[in-house]
């Protein structure tokens, strides 16, 4: 009997396993150690490819004459453009390149999952590193509009008694920001894998080496977890915060008056 | 595998099962606040724009607590930290 040899892949997952991202090299810098992980790299070209599209979609902008790539560029800015005057006021227009930037990474580093790598936003500290710079442009603001002073006494509001409760709850937005996207996507990745395990041993069990039933099958379930989770955990990212960065400020009539 | 780790994977599994019982909140509020937002459409259907996304954020928000749960569901399962 001829018996051939089955490149191990299409044996399909085999080990449920689930770890964090692989480091590939590490330098030592005195007390710290500086890794560079599956993450970093992954960035790397996920940074690379939207920079490429960047470059592509604006390449021979004209007034008149409008190319289809120029037209689906102006969608887009517009688009952003509308969400964030909408749901920021006027006077944050400037921030759209921000939220732009953060919606574009995100997405783009969740989808890169569809390849089978992992997703760059499985990685808690990539999430936490933008909740982060949330955190900072909230704190500048409420400092911007209220004054040192102001954003001091906003601790002890409306009574000195609260004070650690509102330290957490300072706290507590970009930490929830970053879990909320964290879980959704590495939750979603975990399903998607225990998935493809699943499926791969029930076709071992009817006696096929290959596995025959990850063809197809999950990707109705990747449609949820991997497309729709993706983009929605995107919007909700920006979304939040855009309404967080511009709860801290004065209502926009107040602004404009004084 | 010995007793003391036998009982302790038990108790990991027990646990993440008990975990997500926080799945049941999110369930409730999100279904009250899509409910809401329908009702909402229904009425003023021309600011159904601003009722879904104001919607989708206050899922999001309302979802967290269930996405916690799944996190230590998933830690128990997975990364078994007491072994």
């Amino acid at each position: 009997m001829l018996v051939m040899a089955i490149p191990a892949f299409l044996r399909g997952p085999t080990d449920p396993t689930v770890t964090g991202p692989h480091v590939i090299t590490s330098w030592k810098l005195g007390p710290l150690t500086i890794n560079l992980t599956e993450t970093v790299v992954l960035e790397w070209i996920v940074v690379a490819f939207i920079l490429g599209l960047a470059f592509f979609l604006t390449r021979n902008l004209r007034v008149r004459g409008v190319s289809k790539r120029q037209a689906v560029a102006e969608m887009a800015v517009e688009a952003i453009t509308n969400l964030v005057r909408d749901t920021m006021g006027r006077r944050w227009l400037w921030f759209t390149p921000y939220i732009a930037a953060v919606f574009c990474f995100s997405i783009f580093g969740s989808l890169i999952s569809l390849f089978g790598v992992r997703a760059v936003t499985s990685d808690f500290s990539v999430l936490l590193s933008w909740a982060a710079v949330t955190f900072l442009v909230i704190t500048w603001t409420k400092i911007r509009y209220g004054g040192i002073g102001g954003y001091l006494k906003g601790f002890a509001d409306p009574m000195p008694v609260m004070l650690p409760i509102n330290i957490l709850s300072e706290v507590a937005t970009p930490a929830a920001m970053a879990l909320r996207h964290f879980g959704n996507i590495a939750g979603g990745g975990i399903i998607m894998m225990l998935v493809y395990y699943g499926l791969a041993n029930a076709s071992h069990m009817i006696g096929l080496d290959i596995a025959i039933f990850d063809v197809g099958i999950p990707a109705v379930l990747s449609l949820y977890f991997d497309l729709f989770s993706d983009f929605m955990q995107a919007f909700i990212f920006i979304m939040l915060t855009m309404v967080f960065v511009s709860n801290a400020g004065p209502a926009e009539e107040e602004a404009s008056a004084s | 595998m010995d007793m003391g780790e036998a009982i302790i994977l038990a108790g990991s599994a027990i646990g993440a099962g008990l975990a997500m019982i926080a799945g049941i909140g999110p369930g409730i509020g999100e279904g009250y606040a899509v409910g809401k937002a329908c009702e909402a459409i229904a009425r003023q259907p021309e600011a159904s724009g601003a009722v879904t996304r104001t919607m989708f954020v206050g899922c999001a928000v309302a979802e967290s607590t269930g996405i916690y749960g799944l996190i230590i569901a998933l830690l128990l399962i997975f990364l078994k930290p007491f072994t």
